[in-house]
């Protein structure tokens, strides 16, 4: 189709736009209702469909938006009346939720493609192939909460999206909640996630109360409209919203200090790390900034807040991504970093930018999640392999790695490439992507985030570069150890490529982060011209060669530094007598830094001491059952509990049932009752039963009755 | 030409023992037939008067109570008799089994 038919079409895809919700809605219940009797093939079909037809109306909505750049706000009901509260629900068309839109459905839609052939090995490695299908329900779960979050054109029905990705983040990530460390590490990787997001969601409620009481409105429209007027009369106002709204944005969003919960979520299968945990869910904190931004550029010093959060979280989480070993582990940290990255430029106002970086990262962290999946299931495949292989099974042994083997470990990889080409070339592309390399994705939009952040806020562009580097480094690393040198471990040497359904949405994948950069090049920058209808320009970003100079040349020297490091140097180490032997060449050279690294700081620890062991000892100190023998290690005297609580609540139930209930209401109830039976003791001697009575009765009555009207009237 | 007054006395006359038949017969059959006789009572009543003042509608009442007596009496008569059947007796204070 050409530009100028395209232009012609009008507004009319906009009332389309509810089946963006309805889509993944039947998808899901399709799945959920008959699935049972479906083969994995078409579970897998249908629900990639949904998301699939998700993606074509998304992209009906921005053809509409070519000539109506405006967009358009599509009521549908109204949901909650209550006093001066007025809340619909409706979908908010612009060219800022449609973005989100494309990148959620469409990204979706690869990586379910993707699942399907990944669950497929999967369900039986974990030796459950029933959970297929409720995988594949809980993805369109997702997919529909998601597309709610973007498309609501209200705070609350943005935070009922908000509330539904966190909920099938937590189904998800608990996807294998009888396996893990003890056979209950995954579950518990779920409950801290939704426990940290709760954190968060308090930010985000206070936020949104504290704006209904300086704007009685959720709107967004209205409340960009008076927030000017807002601001002048209570600027604190807005500097609370604005700050509330940054809590809400470091817990979904990964970021200092409540980012503890995206490591530990790659519990979840890894198409979920790729769609939840890295391309979609954890970037609605950047859309939240990036939707709120007539509300940031009101305050800077919210701006700050949110642009140094974003500068430190980048660079903490990159140099813990130096130092992990678990393939997943990496990225996850790599996301956080790049999180960071987002958080800081939609905090200093460069929008388009973070908005830019968003959806580049979405395309080739979702390629590196999913071929990461496509390495982990090569080695499981590998090991599996090698057990049924006379001189595989020997190599198991020498190495001693039978049932604990660990198909994440990246000491267990090496010299993937020859094996695994495809996934070679596509995680390949990918690093190099997120390295900063030109011309790949990547590289634009960290470019246009560095170059904004050099003249918005240096201290955080000091941070960035040093992020950049580390980026390079760990993903240079990472490459090394997993795709180059010898194999390992027997299940490395056995290792073979993935099936075709996984590779094929991987090349898609690849092919995207090659050339998204076109995107928003600088001179064209379409994606700028696309978003400025919808929010404000912030910072005109235009391309410097000098920043662009220092950001490659980084990337590169990083990159060669691990090719370095990793290389020989690595070859050699692993050659060296057991006893003498590192199992990483970083190890040697910084000595104690390496381990805190490795180590993550000793965050998780931190929070254990400070904030968990006294909670659950509170916890325990007030529950602790005093007279309970189940679990006598907290048999102890408890005052609260069993003399003020317990003993009051006896106390308060015995005066309720003696003296009020048995005293009072009880005993007007058996007044009356009795009062009535008494009566009716007497009364009945009148029922004598003799007819000659009853006559008599009537005579006299009419005698009575004749009399009176005689003698009377 | 006889008063009124004569038949209106006779009529509560036959007025009064019929209702002293009804209180005081324990046979149903005899309480039957009081009440007989307290309709009649009212029939003569009825055309005395309507004779004594020239009226119809009294004559026309005292027809309405004579159908109105002769339906009473085939149904008084038949629960009697299915009294009668169930009791082998139609004494009137020993179907008393409705006593409170």
């Amino acid at each position: 189709m050409l530009f100028s038919e395209v232009s012609a079409i009008g507004p009319q895809f906009f009332m389309l736009v509810p089946l963006i919700i309805v889509f993944p809605l039947a998808g899901l219940l399709i799945n959920m209702i008959f699935g049972e009797r479906f083969s994995e093939k078409t579970i897998g079909t249908i629900a990639s469909s949904a998301a699939g037809l998700a993606f074509v109306v998304a992209v009906l909505q921005a053809i509409s938006l070519i000539s109506h750049p405006e967009g358009q706000v599509i009521p549908i009901v109204n949901w909650i009346m209550a006093g001066e509260v007025n809340l619909h629900w409706g979908f908010q068309v612009d060219t800022l939720s449609v973005t989100m839109m494309l990148v959620v459905s469409g990204v979706g839609t690869l990586i379910h493609i993707y699942a399907i052939g990944y669950m497929h090995s999967d369900v039986r490695f974990n030796g459950d192939p029933g959970r297929y299908r409720r995988f594949f329900v809980f993805m369109n779960l997702f997919i529909m909460m998601m597309m709610i979050l973007v498309s609501s054109d209200n705070y609350i029905m943005l935070f009922v999206g908000w509330e539904g990705v966190g909920l099938c983040s937590y189904l998800l990530i608990g996807f294998w909640y009888d396996k893990g460390k003890d056979g209950i590490g995954n579950a518990i990787a779920a409950k801290k996630a939704f426990v940290v997001n709760r954190i968060g969601d308090f930010g985000f409620l206070m936020a949104a109360f504290t704006m209904f009481v300086f704007f009685r409105t959720f709107d967004f429209k209205t409340v960009v409209e008076q927030a000017p007027a807002v601001a002048a009369a209570a600027p604190t106002a807005i500097l609370a919203i604005t700050l509330f709204m940054l809590l809400g944005v470091t817990g979904k969003s990964a970021q200092l200090p409540l980012f503890v919960w995206l490591p530990d979520a790659m519990a979840g299968p890894t198409p979920v790390s790729a769609l939840i945990h890295a391309a979609t869910m954890v970037t609605a904190g950047v859309y939240l900034v990036a939707r709120s931004n007539a509300l940031y550029v009101l305050v800077p010093q919210a701006q700050n807040s949110v642009a140094l959060v974003g500068g430190l979280t980048a660079l903490f989480a990159a140099t813990i991504a130096v130092a992990q070993f678990d393939i997943k582990k990496v990225l996850a940290y790599s996301t956080i970093s790049q999180l960071g990255y987002m958080v800081a430029a939609v905090g200093m106002g460069a929008f388009t930018a973070g908005m830019f970086h968003l959806i580049t990262h979405a395309f080739f962290k979702a390629l590196l999640f999913l071929s990461a999946g496509s390495v982990i299931q090569g080695v499981e495949h590998g090991h599996h392999a090698a057990e049924h292989d006379p001189q595989g099974k020997k190599a198991l042994k020498a190495e001693g790695s039978g049932h604990h083997f660990d198909p994440q470990d990246m000491r267990n990889m090496g010299g993937l490439r020859n094996r695994m080409k495809t996934t070679f070339w596509v995680y390949t592309i990918a690093a190099i992507a997120i390295s900063g390399v030109p011309p790949l994705a990547g590289f634009w939009s960290k470019d246009e985030i560095l170059e904004a952040s050099l003249h918005l806020n240096p201290a955080v562009y000091w941070m960035l570069l040093l992020a950049a580097f580390l980026t390079a480094f760990y993903m240079g690393r990472q490459i090394m150890m997993v795709f180059f040198g010898e194999s390992r471990s027997a299940a490395a040497n056995f290792a073979k490529e993935s099936p075709a359904i996984m590779t094929t949405p991987l090349i898609a994948l690849a092919v995207l982060t090659v050339f998204g950069g076109v995107l928003n090049l600088p001179g064209s920058h379409i994606l700028s011209t696309w978003l400025e209808h919808t929010i404000e320009v912030g910072h005109e970003g235009s391309f410097e060669i000098i920043v662009s100079l220092i950001a490659t040349s980084v990337g590169v020297v990083a990159l060669f530094l691990a090719w370095m490091l990793y290389g020989k140097r690595y070859e050699e180490m692993l050659k060296r007598p057991q006893a003498k032997r590192v199992d990483d060449p970083l190890r040697s050279m910084l000595g104690p830094v390496f381990t805190v690294f490795e180590n993550k700081w000793w965050v998780d620890e931190l929070y254990d001491t400070i904030i968990v062991k006294p909670y659950k000892a509170l916890a325990r100190l007030l529950a602790g059952p005093g007279k309970l023998e189940v679990r006598p290690e907290l048999a102890r005297a408890d005052f609260l509990h069993d003399t003020v609580i317990t003993d009051g609540f006896r106390k308060l139930a015995n005066l309720m049932a003696t003296t009020i209930d048995l005293g009072f209401i009880d005993a007007i109830a058996n007044n009356m009752g009795n009062t009535v039976q008494g009566t009716a003791v007497i009364m009945r001697r009148i029922q004598s039963g003799f007819v000659r009575n009853y006559a008599l009765m009537v005579f006299l009555g009419v005698v009575l009755i004749v009399g009176y009207l005689l003698l009377v009237h | 030409m006889i008063p009124i007054s004569y038949y209106v006395g006779l009529s509560a006359i036959l007025f009064i023992v019929g209702a002293l038949g009804v209180l005081i017969r324990r046979n149903a059959i005899i309480v039957f037939m009081s009440v007989e006789l307290m309709l009649n009572a009212a029939n003569l009543a009825f055309v005395a008067f309507a004779r004594g003042f020239e009226a119809l509608s009294g004559q026309v009442f005292v027809f309405f109570i004579m159908a109105v007596a002769a339906a009473e009496v085939a149904v008084g008569l038949a629960l009697i008799v299915a009294i009668f059947n169930t009791k082998q007796s139609i004494n009137v204070d020993e179907i008393s089994s409705l006593r409170g």
